[in-house]
Parts: C-alpha cells; sequence; structure tokens
C-alpha cells in the first residue's frame, strides 16, 4: 500500500479520498460557518435576508470546491503554484491601475457577475507559491542568506500593491503569512532577528513621514492610527466605530443579551454590523462566554491544522498547511483585536463568519489545498532540490 | 535516498518544532484576545452596559398640564386652550415644496414664512416634525385634517397654549406665561430640562409667577429607546405627570371688571379687600394690557408701545405703584397719638391756617384755617395744622412704630414679585439710607403722609382694613382654594391698638363721608346699613413755592398731566358693622374728594348690590353711579 502511494501514478481512489479526509477538521470548519449563518440572521433583525440565505449559498459552492480542491492531487497544486501567483499579482497590478482611473480605493475587478479582490486571492497564492520555493530550494543553500531574497520580494512585492490600495490589514496578513512559512521552512533564526529589527525602523520611518511630502501612509491611515491609540481623540469620527464597537461588546457582559436581543447592534450603532465587526454583535448577545467558544473553535481547527500539518511527509505539503493555518489565524486575531479596541480598524473579516463572498470562496479553497496535503500526505514529488 | 530521507526528517523535525513554538505564540495571543474579552465584559462590563443604556434610551420629560385659574365666582382666569397645528414629518413626502404649495390653498402661508421653513425642514433631521403654522382657526385645522390623507407629510397636530379670556382685565393680577429664559432654567435647578422642552412655557408675573411651581405641577417621565441616528424606536416607560393645581383667586371677577371699568382711561388703582379674611376681592391697575400678547409673543412695535406709555401700563401699581399718602395717612397719626397717651379723643388744637417751626411755616390746605378743631373735626374736614402739632410733639420714631402696625412701610405678605414695601421713615431710617440726622420738620410732612412716607394702593388697603376690623393684624390674600380646597385663613392677630382708638378714628372717618362739613360728603351711599366710611386724601407731586402761594396755589386743571396731584381715598363699608375695605388711587387726578372718592363709593355699591343698585343709594344731586352697558356673553371658546 505505502509503496503504491511512493511510487505509483496511480494513487488512491477517490471514495479512499474522502475517506481519509480529516473529518473532525471539516466539521469544525462547518460549525463555525453555522455560528456565522445564526450571526448574518441576527443582524438581519431575525431574518434570512438579505445575509444568512447569501451566506449560505456562498458557503455551500465554497464547501465543494473545497473538497474537489482537496481531491486534487497535491503535486498539481505545486506544479500551478508559480502560475497562480503571478495571475494574482497581475490582478493585484490591475486593481492598481484600474483604481488610479477611477475611485480612490479600488480593490477589486468585476468579472461578469463575481466582483473579485486579487488581494484576497494573492493571500492563498503566496502561500502556495512560497511553499514551493523552499520545498524546490535546494536544502544546502537555505543557509545562504543570498537565497532568502527571492521569497522575501515574493512577499514585499504584493504586500506593496496592497498598502497601495491601501488595504493595511491585507497588507499585514500577507506578511506575516509569508513570514511565518519562512520561519517554517527553516530560515535560520537570526533572519528574523534581523526582521524585526528593521520592522522596527519601518515602523519609526512611518511615524516620522507623518505630515512629511515622502508619507508612507495615507492621511486616513495614521488617523486611525492615531485614533487607535486614543479613541477619546474623535468620538463622533473616527474613533465612533471602535468607541460604540467597545461598548456594544463589553454591554453584553459574561451571558450576553440573549440571541436576536443585542440592543446597540438592533439599533445601528455598529458600523459594518454584518461584515467587520459581527464579532461585535456575538459579544454583545451571547457575552464572553459566546465570544470564548468561538475563540476556542477558533484554535481547535487552528491546532487541527497545524497537528494535520505535522504529519504531511513532504515539505511544501506542510507549508502549505501551515500557511494556510496561520493566515487563518491572522484573520480572526487581528478582526477580534480590532472590534475589541487592542488593534486599529483595518477591514479584516472574521474568517467564516463575516459577511462576504470572496473572503469565504478564498478561505475554504486554502483549507482544500490543506486538505490536499493532508490526503495526498505521503506522495512523493518527483525531483526535489532542481531549482537553484 | 537516504541522504534525502535524512534531510526530510530534519526538515520535518524542524517544522514540528517551530511549528510548536508558533502554536504556542499563537496561544499565548489568543489568551490575550480571551483577558481582553475578561476585561470588556467582565471587569468594564457594567460601566459599558451603562454606557450603552445611556446611548441608547433617552429618558424625556413629559410636560405636565398647567393648572387653570379661575375666580372666586367661577370665572376662569388662565385656562389651557387647544392650539390647533400643523406640522411636517419630511422623511414622509417625496415633495415638500409640492405639499407646502397644496397647503397654502387651505391655509395662509405668505412667501417669507415659506422661505424660513424651507430653512427649517431642511436642518430639522427627517423624521422629526417641523411646526409648520399653529395657532390655527378651526375650520382651518378642519379643513387640512380633512385633507391630510393627501398631504403627504403633513400631520395637524394638537397642543395646548395659555389663554386668558378676561385679558386687559386681570392682565396684572393673573399674570401671563412664556418661554423660560436661561436664567429661569439655571434658576429652576433640576427642574430646569423640564423648562427646556420646546412648548413649555412659564409663569413670569402675577399669579402665574407667585404660584408657579404649583400651577406647574410635576412632570412625567418617557424612556424611549432610540437608534443611533436618533429615530424613536419603542418606548420602554412611561410614567405620567401631575397635572397643576387649579387655584381659585379671590377676586370677584364681575368686580375686578366694574373697578377696572370705573376707572377708564385714567392711570392708578383700585385694591377691594375683606377686612377678615383678608381676600383680595379685586386689584386693579390701570391702563391694563391683555397678557395673551406674551403667550403668542409680542411684536417688537406693540411691546415698545406698551413700555413707554406715559401711564406704564405694565406696571401693577396696586403693589408696586409707591404713592405719598397723604391724608389718607391722618387716622394712623392720630392713633399714635392716642396710644402714646398724648392727646385724648377731645384734644384740640387752633388752626389758623398754617403752623410755625423755627423759621419755616407749615401750611394748611385751607386758606385761613379751620379754627379749632378736635380730633374727629380734624380728620373730618382733613386739617393740616391738627396733624402738623400732634405729629410735632409726638416725634417720628412713636409715629412710625404705630404705622408699621398698619401695614405702612411693611411689605405686604401677598406674594406677588413686584410687591413694594414703601417707606415708612424714622431717625434710624434715615441715617441708614440718607445718612442724616432727621429734622423736626420732616415729622411735619410725615404727619400729613407727605414727605418720605410712601404706600402702595395695597398698603392703604390693609391700613384701611386693620382701622376697619377694630385693629387686627389682617394680610391680603389672592389664592382662595387649590384643587378646590379651601386654603385656610390665618387667624387674626391683634396689633395691640385700644379698640377705643381704633372707634374714634374709625368715627371719624364716617364723619368724613356722611356729616356735613365731611370732606367727601358728596360720595356718600344713602342707604342705611350699607354706608361707607372714608378718607380723602390729595398727594402733591410738586413742590408750591412760597410766590405761587401767594399768588393763589395753581388749581390742578391748569397744571400739566405729570404735574397734577394723585388723588387718593380710602374707606370701608357698611360704616356701622364693616366688612370691606378699598382704597383707590388715581394718579395725577386732582383732588381725593373729587376724583377718588367716587370711584371707592361706585365699587362699594357694586360691590355691595352686585345684581342692580337701587334707587337711592345714592343722595339727590349726586353724580350717578358709573354703570356698564350689558355685553354679549363671550362665544364659548374651546377650552380645555
Amino acid at each position: 500500500m505505502t509503496s503504491v502511494e511512493h511510487h505509483g501514478t496511480a494513487g488512491p481512489t477517490l471514495p479512499q479520498k474522502l475517506l481519509r479526509l480529516n473529518w473532525p477538521l471539516v466539521v469544525l470548519i462547518v460549525l463555525v460557518a453555522g455560528i456565522g449563518f445564526a450571526m448574518q440572521y441576527s443582524v438581519a433583525d431575525g431574518s434570512v435576508d438579505p445575509y444568512a440565505r447569501k451566506q449560505m449559498i456562498r458557503f455551500a459552492v465554497s464547501f465543494v470546491g473545497m473538497l474537489v480542491v482537496a481531491m486534487v492531487d497535491i503535486r498539481f497544486w505545486r506544479g500551478t503554484a508559480y502560475a497562480f501567483y503571478g495571475v494574482s499579482l497581475l490582478l493585484l497590478v490591475g486593481v492598481e491601475v484600474a483604481g488610479s482611473v477611477g475611485m480612490g480605493a479600488q480593490r477589486w475587478i468585476d468579472i461578469g457577475p463575481i466582483r473579485l479582490q486579487p488581494s484576497e486571492l494573492m493571500k492563498i497564492a503566496l502561500v502556495v507559491a512560497l511553499a514551493r520555493y523552499f520545498h524546490d530550494l535546494n536544502p544546502r543553500r537555505i543557509r545562504h542568506v543570498f537565497t532568502l531574497i527571492i521569497p522575501l520580494m515574493m512577499i514585499a512585492v504584493p504586500a506593496a500593491l496592497v498598502v497601495k490600495q491601501p488595504d493595511l490589514g491585507t497588507a499585514v496578513l500577507l506578511a506575516s503569512g509569508g513570514i511565518v512559512i519562512m520561519f517554517l521552512a527553516g530560515v535560520s533564526l537570526w533572519f528574523f532577528a534581523l526582521l524585526v529589527a528593521s520592522l522596527g525602523g519601518m515602523v519609526y520611518a512611518i511615524f516620522i513621514s507623518k505630515g512629511q511630502d515622502w508619507a508612507l501612509l495615507k492621511p486616513y491611515q495614521y488617523d486611525r492610527i492615531a485614533v487607535f491609540l486614543n479613541p477619546e481623540l474623535d468620538p463622533r469620527g473616527a474613533g465612533y466605530h471602535i468607541t460604540q464597537s467597545k461598548i456594544a461588546f463589553g454591554s453584553g457582559g459574561a451571558m450576553g443579551e440573549g440571541y436576536l436581543q443585542g440592543p446597540l447592534s438592533r439599533l445601528d450603532f455598529l458600523p459594518e454590523k454584518h461584515t467587520d465587526f459581527i464579532f461585535t454583535v456575538l459579544g454583545e448577545e451571547f457575552g464572553m462566554v459566546g465570544g470564548l467558544v468561538l475563540l476556542g473553535l477558533y484554535m481547535v481547527v487552528l491546532l487541527f491544522g497545524l497537528m494535520t500539518a505535522m504529519r504531511i511527509r513532504h515539505l511544501f505539503g506542510r507549508l502549505v498547511a501551515a500557511g494556510v493555518c496561520m493566515t487563518f489565524f491572522a484573520y480572526f486575531a487581528i478582526n477580534m483585536a480590532m472590534v475589541m479596541g487592542l488593534a486599529p480598524v483595518v477591514g479584516v473579516p472574521l474568517p467564516l463568519v463575516s459577511y462576504g463572498g470572496t473572503s469565504m470562496l478564498v478561505l475554504l479553497f486554502g483549507f482544500g489545498l490543506l486538505l490536499s496535503a493532508q490526503v495526498h500526505g505521503k506522495v512523493t514529488f518527483p525531483r526535489r532540490g532542481t531549482v537553484l | 535516498m537516504a541522504m534525502r530521507r535524512y534531510r526530510n526528517e530534519h526538515d520535518r523535525s524542524v517544522f514540528s518544532r517551530r511549528s510548536l513554538v508558533l502554536f504556542g505564540a499563537q496561544g499565548a495571543l489568543a489568551t490575550a484576545l480571551g483577558a481582553r474579552m475578561y476585561q470588556l465584559q467582565i471587569i468594564e462590563g457594567e460601566k459599558y452596559a451603562a454606557r450603552a443604556d445611556r446611548a441608547r434610551i433617552r429618558p424625556s420629560l413629559l410636560a405636565p398640564v398647567r393648572g387653570q385659574i379661575i375666580s372666586r365666582d367661577g370665572k376662569p382666569l388662565a385656562v389651557n386652550r387647544h392650539n390647533y397645528k400643523v406640522v411636517l414629518y419630511r422623511e414622509e413626502t417625496e415633495d415638500i415644496e409640492g405639499t407646502l404649495d397644496q397647503l397654502s390653498a387651505l391655509i395662509p402661508l405668505p412667501p417669507l414664512r415659506r422661505k424660513a421653513l424651507a430653512e427649517e425642514i431642511r436642518r430639522t433631521r427627517a423624521f422629526l416634525p417641523v411646526v409648520i403654522a399653529e395657532n390655527l382657526k378651526w375650520d382651518e385645522f378642519a379643513e387640512v385634517n380633512a385633507n391630510a390623507p393627501a398631504l403627504a407629510g403633513i400631520s395637524p397636530e394638537l397642543g395646548l397654549t395659555r389663554h386668558y379670556p378676561e385679558a386687559d382685565f386681570t392682565g396684572h393680577l393673573v399674570g401671563y406665561v412664556a418661554s423660560a429664559s436661561e436664567r429661569d432654567v439655571e434658576r429652576a435647578g433640576k427642574d430646569g430640562s423640564l423648562l427646556k422642552l420646546p412648548g413649555m412655557r412659564i409663569g413670569k408675573s402675577g399669579v402665574e409667577r407667585v404660584e408657579e411651581i404649583a400651577l406647574r405641577g410635576k412632570a412625567g417621565l418617557s424612556r424611549v429607546e432610540k437608534d443611533a441616528h436618533g429615530r424613536p424606536m419603542q418606548e420602554l416607560e412611561r410614567r405620567e405627570g401631575t397635572p397643576g393645581e387649579d387655584l381659585t383667586l379671590t377676586v370677584d371677577m364681575d368686580l375686578q371688571k366694574y373697578a377696572m371699568q370705573r376707572m377708564g382711561e385714567e392711570s392708578g388703582a383700585v385694591v377691594v379687600m375683606d377686612i377678615y379674611d383678608g381676600d383680595v376681592l379685586a386689584m386693579a391697575s390701570t391702563p391694563g394690557f391683555d397678557p395673551n400678547g406674551f403667550v403668542l409673543g409680542l411684536s417688537q412695535k406693540d411691546w415698545l408701545s406698551l413700555r413707554d406709555n406715559e401711564k406704564k401700563p405694565l406696571n401693577n401699581k396696586a403693589v408696586s405703584g409707591l404713592y405719598p399718602p397723604g391724608s389718607t395717612f391722618k387716622m394712623v397719626v392720630a392713633m399714635a397719638a392716642l396710644e402714646a397717651g398724648l392727646i385724648g379723643p377731645g384734644h384740640s388744637v387752633y388752626c389758623g391756617g398754617h403752623i410755625e417751626l423755627g423759621s419755616h411755616r407749615f401750611h394748611c390746605w385751607k386758606r385761613g384755617g379751620h379754627g379749632t378743631v378736635n380730633l374727629h373735626e380734624g380728620i373730618k374736614q382733613s386739617c393740616d395744622v391738627y396733624f402738623y402739632d400732634i405729629a410735632k410733639r409726638l416725634g417720628i420714631d412713636r409715629l412710625a412704630e404705630t404705622a408699621r402696625k398698619f401695614g405702612v412701610g411693611v411689605l405686604p405678605e401677598i406674594g406677588l414679585v413686584d410687591a413694594k414695601a414703601g417707606t415708612m421713615p424714622d431717625t434710624a431710617w434715615k441715617r441708614a439710607y440718607k445718612n442724616e440726622a432727621w429734622y423736626p420738620g420732616e415729622t411735619l410732612h410725615a404727619g400729613i403722609g407727605q414727605g418720605y412716607v410712601t404706600g402702595s394702593p395695597l398698603q392703604l388697603a390693609v391700613m384701611t382694613a386693620r382701622i376697619a376690623n377694630g385693629g387686627f393684624e389682617v394680610h391680603p390674600r389672592l389664592v382662595r382654594a387649590r384643587n378646590g380646597d379651601r386654603v385656610k385663613t390665618r387667624s387674626l392677630r391683634g396689633t395691640g391698638i385700644d379698640k377705643a382708638h381704633v372707634e374714634a378714628v374709625k368715627r371719624a372717618m364716617y364723619g368724613v363721608v356722611n356729616e356735613s362739613g365731611g370732606t367727601a360728603r358728596r360720595s356718600r351711599i344713602a342707604m342705611p346699613g350699607y354706608e361707607m366710611a372714608g378718607k380723602t386724601g390729595t398727594a402733591q407731586v410738586r413742590r408750591i413755592t412760597t410766590a405761587e402761594r401767594a399768588a393763589g396755589v395753581f388749581k390742578n386743571e391748569d397744571l400739566p398731566w405729570e404735574r397734577r396731584d394723585h388723588a387718593l381715598f380710602v374707606a370701608f363699608a357698611p360704616a356701622d358693622d364693616p366688612r370691606y375695605a378699598i382704597s383707590v388711587i388715581v394718579e395725577h387726578g386732582g383732588g381725593g374728594s373729587k376724583v377718588a372718592a367716587p370711584i371707592a363709593r361706585d365699587v362699594l355699591l357694586k360691590l355691595q348690590f352686585p345684581k342692580e343698585i337701587p334707587e337711592g343709594a345714592i343722595p339727590q344731586g349726586a353724580a350717578p353711579v358709573f354703570t356698564v352697558e350689558k355685553e354679549d356673553e363671550e362665544d364659548g371658546s374651546e377650552d380645555a
């Protein structure tokens, strides 16, 4: 059996693969999505329209997509990794060009009825491309500093494009996902020491460039940071979101006001309550218990994901799986920190719970890759170390 | 192959180690998130819950219905009248201009008002009403009402406004209400937010002001949940307030109206009070003003014409006008001298027309003098020399002590904020206020109610009432009942004046009106049992120079209005068993006997014969009693 997997191009049959699938993880994902449906139902004042129904349909489509992706041999995904990355990068440049022509902050491309956000696509594309890079890398060269320039560029270029959109949250998400892959790939710890130092320098540069001609961030991003650091600065304007969110969240107390009973959510005090601030609604209606349950579920998903990754026999699969987990973690950690006033309002959705098509699709595509790596955890790749 | 496997195993162990480190770091961050939840929801949860309630629940006060004021005889004096208004809700109409065009066909909407409205509508939030027109006539309102379904966004609504049916006749007494000023709000303390409610009015003068707290009632409370935009969603709690007290005044509207009309064009005041319970039966101050104008808002022009009128229609002269009492003060001087044991009722003084004090000569009003006069004749004929003489010997301090017992120089406890205390001077007063010694000559002036002595018509009525009731300290009052429950009268305290002394003075006052030689004999009431007893007074407002006195004192008719004497008269009736006291002051009216006494006679007749004054109530040849042509009963206006 093992030998077949090792050598055979004739892999396991589809039913075998399905059986092998990490079903507990799949169930957990459905569970989290279910919480999302319940919250979408609640923010619409106890109605499946306009959010919950659409969200369920999107989830169903994405879920099937995830299973399909999981069934495809992981070697196929390695093969298409750079192409995927390249297309995503082109689309990112595309919105940049279209954005400079059109509105100030263009983040999507309309392809027929689908509204595609290339930055979302890039989150997974970057993971896959970096995983391939390190997988293909001659192991002897991983200690060379020079070999790290290419992955750094692979991270920096899309991150810079996304910052320009401007979408600080996604940029942070991209960068952290990329760095984590480098970390797990075994890059020297000195590199990370250096990275932390230079990041510190960059933050410093961002702050001193404020108000200069060469300001690194848009004024509203500075505002968001300033208001994040001191929300009372502008209680009616930029600080309004954070303040209202903290009030609504805090008023939930231990047990919450009850499902469909969150007063501030119902009374329109919360901005973006169906998307970025859905966790506030959950906090108001289910209290700390509800918040901890969701956080716990997320952490269990993360743990299952990482444990799955560790069991994969090839570096590409491990890195893809871990990268997806990291992206997932970054999503919910940043979103929760944001609505609880621990991070600036950066526009990162709560994974599987916030209303929104692209992020759901992309995230489940990522989980599909993770599952594909898991299902095909023992396959061998033709050659390793051929590049560089 | 082995090498590759080794590398792979090495990679895997690095990956696993680092994965665990990563998961540890993520776990730490997740713990931080959990801790933040604990901080926001458990530690600070109560604070945020309170802030959430404050953000969404707006308590709003419900204005209580203001108490009504009626007269002793049940006539409404201050009522709440339906205010028919039309409001617009912007969010309910797509074409505001079109709606207003349609509306202007039904009610008058001048272009200027339209322009102001457009601005107001623009500024007001879409779901809040804008008052398009108020105080509409019933038929206009009915028309809008009938067409309301076709008028998108238009809603006919009913409010309340204060209305004073007796208008000018009770303007000073009842007062009026208006929107609270910032100072009112400040002074009201925790009731301030109630005063700020739109449409809320508070008493600004008269009884409306004095009884403000009672009339206002207690505010109700409504707790309304509103959304982030301020749109009301649902009422969570409603506690109705307590309506204000309905007040019944002591004033008899028939008499009040009669007194006001009797004064006619004159500027002055009439106060009638019950000498035992202090009920003020009439408190007229002329000219009057219509308080309704102040409720709706007075135009600048009307306000200025009221303010600048030389007859000061806005002043309640009955309580705030201060006049030298003149000869009406002589009873008090007489009683002071009797009390001091200085004179007996039989004490006589020779009047040769003047008295000397040092180098000054003090004149009697009667050139040539009265000859020898006793107390009775002195009051009856109002001999100045008699009172110069006893005042001089009495001294100002002993005079002031007695005068205060009769309310002269003492603030009447009537509550009206504009009531004044007047002045009863003595040596201490002069030192305190003028920083000067008292001159003996000033005592002589005080002895005939001139000089520094001043009092309001109300104080003169109180003084007269205390004489009439035999020297008891009666206090005037305006409120007879609250919510229909009678207000207990104060028990009468004696002033300590010897009853015999009061009686002597009362007999002399009888003489003033009813005996030959009395200064007010022409104004007597001839009906036995209804006679009045009184005292005339003429208060000089100018100085008569020696030259003028030598050439003959000018007659009042020859002087400009503002330099003529004030005419005064105080009286009580019935003379033998008194019950009512009256004071009349006609500013610059001339002599008290000629101008003020006939007014007192007519008012007392009206009081004693409310239906019809019988034939023979007045002697043959006397001036006829003033009567008002019967007017039609006012229309049954829709009072709430």
